[in-house]
């Protein structure tokens, strides 16, 4: 790890970056180019790097739908919190998961009432768990994109191996490629370019963006999540639009490749199927969810203990649904800053740390 | 004596009187302590008073770079160092929990006698209480201290101005990552060693060789420095702009928090101060920092601006951006 991260500090020299805030200045065209970023950890770094108000005018970063916990419906957050107070399983989890708002309650506000719900670093943390305890149900709180999938089926694989019949997953699980597919294809969000995920990409491969660049005529662009990489990555969107061009193109490719981690796919392919995913604020995308395949049904916690995951649209003043498509600013929102604050969420996107509004929220305020 | 603590050495009768005689005296003699009073007789103590407290429950009670015991001494000198007092003497209150370790507390006694030592501070009174097994974490431990204002210094926020400098005297996050990885049993190249230290050699000589120069000194504990400074900044109702290429944070501690998703500038320090100080003192005072042991990667890394309050950070890439307060991170407990 040392060696990697002096590798990192190439990546964060503030003369190069001068001059790449330059040069995508003068490729910018009149009006500012709309470009997505589909992840949540680029939406942060972007905030934190202070990038937005620096491109202002030339480009306007939209945040899309890559923040896990964002995306998950309320209907998730019931189904966990059902399975602990009326199944009496105890549910580990991400932190980022404690504040989302259910539809009546969240998993902090049901800790304080008597809850157990443990915060795990590791899905495999939660295996150790439920071996330390063989007198309880212990149930993981699955949720992810193509980067946590496979930690999650490896847990789901080393429980099957090891016999550890008392720990279940509740399945929240979401591939990208899909849901930019049905964002590239909505004519209210207008995206002319993609700066993809870095991770996603390293497990997936940067050839999974083909179709939205080929067909779609978008230009892609993988990047990581250093201050320079999203420069950079942003500097050959503006190229590729510049040139009338649209592919997939790889800023990230120290670490992604075009076919990605094939260990990590063979895993995910064995433990998990492709399913219809509900996203919160989105809707129900065709194709866009991984479940847990027959094989391991014995680890599915919807399954084994019969309660399932509903997913409603919201009828709230909440508009996460439209942040999450790109389709207005966090400020946009009328709750932004007002009844919706990351002490006092109101929506999703205010909750996660990844969470596009928190990350407006927390960074913004010049 | 037995080798694990039970209910009865904190009932008040024998097994308690073994406990502080045959334990705690072994670690703690010194003459202020050692009658064993009902209080530690310090005597008179000429100059302007300081006096702090607080209470430490981290767990693990061991870690890289430090135990609960160094951390109890350096956390109250600190607090009384960042307000320009030299500890005098501190107290000692135990909440042990029923079958803890004997060697456990041992070694956290070890840990107290060995920074007490190194600061010059005699721990002068304490307490010992035992609760149910269950009705604790091991070993809790509360320290107060009481010092004397160096040339009679106190904070002055309201002394700083537009082109004053902040200080950091060194890495930010090193405490706890050490503690979380401690605890996870995160398994990385470069071991993180907790930064636990006292500060007051490193701080206290400053005041007089720059006198009028420092304005304002916090220990940036939990929250880190990034709480530190918007509390700073609220008080002396001024602009802090930091420059983020210049934050010291270590290599390995960068790692982990690429990993976790954490910001070091929101990770506790327990041997790091943040000082507001002169524009006009900053470079000398880095330099004399850089000649402690403890304040060996100092550094000059924002300043005080004019219009409005609150902070604010230039960033690598070259924006602005606002450093807020955190909201409700599931981080363990750390001090």
């Amino acid at each position: 790890m040392n060696r990697g991260m002096k590798y990192i500090d190439e990546f964060r020299d503030p003369a190069t970056a001068k001059v790449l805030v330059e040069r995508i200045r003068r490729d910018a065209g009149d009006a500012p180019v709309r470009l997505m970023e589909v992840c949540g950890t680029h939406t942060v770094a972007i905030a934190r790097g202070g990038i937005r108000p620096l491109l202002a005018g030339a480009v306007t970063m939209l945040s899309g739908p890559g923040c896990p916990v964002c995306v998950t419906p309320d209907g998730y957050i019931d189904a966990a919190i059902a399975l602990g107070t009326e199944r009496g399983a105890l549910l580990a989890s991400f932190g980022d998961m404690l504040r989302v708002p259910g539809r009546t309650s969240s998993l902090e506000k049901e800790k304080g009432a008597g809850l157990e719900v443990r915060v795990v670093y590791s899905p495999l943390d939660a295996v150790t768990l439920a071996a330390a305890t063989p007198d309880r149900e212990v149930v993981f709180l699955g949720v992810g994109f193509e980067t946590t999938a496979p930690a999650i089926g490896g847990a789901i694989k080393t429980a099957s191996v090891r016999g550890v019949e008392n720990f279940t997953v509740l399945p929240s699980l979401r591939t990208i490629p899909e849901a930019m597919g049905v964002l590239a294809s909505d004519p209210d969000v207008r995206i002319e370019g993609f700066l993809c995920p870095a991770h996603v990409s390293a497990v997936i491969g940067t050839d999974a963006y083909r179709a939205v660049a080929e067909t779609r005529g978008i230009p892609c662009v993988v990047a990581g999540f250093e201050p320079l990489d999203i420069l950079m990555g942003i500097s050959m969107l503006l190229r590729q639009k510049k040139e009338g061009i649209a592919r997939v193109e790889n800023e990230y490719s120290r670490v992604a490749t075009t076919t990605g981690n094939r260990k990590a796919q063979a895993l995910m392919r064995d433990v998990f199927v492709p399913c219809d995913a509900g996203w919160r604020g989105i809707g129900v995308i065709p194709g866009s969810g991984l479940g847990i395949s027959d094989a391991y049904a014995a680890f599915d916690a919807e399954k084994k203990f019969g309660i399932p995951v509903v997913f409603a649209r919201e009828k709230t003043a909440c508009r996460c649904g439209d942040v999450l498509k790109g389709k207005i600013l966090p400020a946009d929102c009328p709750l932004f800053g007002n009844a919706c604050v990351p002490e006092e969420p109101y929506g999703p996107c205010m909750v996660s740390s990844e969470g596009s509004c928190a990350a407006y929220y927390k960074y913004g305020a010049i | 004596m037995h080798d694990r603590i039970l209910l009865s050495h904190g009932e008040g009768g024998k097994r308690t009187r073994d406990l502080i005689e045959k334990v705690i005296a072994r670690y703690f003699d010194n003459p202020v302590l050692s009658p064993f009073l009902d209080a530690g007789l310090l005597g008179r103590i000429d100059g302007e008073i300081a006096f702090t407290t607080d209470g430490y429950v981290v767990t693990p009670p061991f870690f890289p770079g430090g135990d609960i015991g160094r951390l109890a001494v350096c956390g109250t000198v600190n607090d009384l160092a960042v307000c320009g007092a030299k500890t005098l003497a501190i107290s000692c209150g135990l909440i042990l929990e029923e079958g803890l370790p004997l060697d456990t507390l041992e070694r956290a006694l070890s840990g107290m006698r060995d920074a007490a030592k190194e600061t010059g501070i005699t721990i002068a009174c304490g307490d010992t209480k035992v609760v149910e097994r269950g009705k604790g974490d091991g070993i809790f431990i509360t320290t107060a201290g009481v010092g004397v204002s160096v040339d009679g210094w106190r904070p002055a926020p309201s002394e700083i101005r537009p082109g004053d400098r902040i200080l950091l005297t060194g890495t930010m996050g090193d405490h706890q990552v050490a503690v979380l990885v401690a605890r996870q049993n995160l398994s990385i190249d470069a071991p993180v060693l907790s930064d636990v230290a006292p500060l007051s050699g490193l701080l206290l000589p400053l005041l007089t060789r720059f006198a009028g120069k420092v304005r304002f000194m916090r220990d940036p504990t939990r929250g880190g420095v990034g709480v530190t400074l918007n509390e700073m900044a609220a008080a002396a109702n001024a602009r802090f702009v930091l420059d983020e290429a210049r934050l010291p944070v270590r290599d390995s501690v960068r790692g982990v928090c690429e990993i976790l998703g954490f910001d070091p500038l929101y990770l506790a320090n327990e041997g790091k101060a943040v000082l507001i100080v002169a524009g006009d003192a900053a470079d000398a005072i880095v330099a004399v920092l850089r000649g402690h042991p403890y304040g060996r990667e100092a550094a000059i890394v924002g300043e005080v601006r004019e219009g409005g309050s609150g902070v604010r950070m230039r960033t690598i890439a070259g924006g602005v951006r606002a450093v807020d307060y955190p909201v409700g991170d599931q981080l363990p407990r750390i001090c």
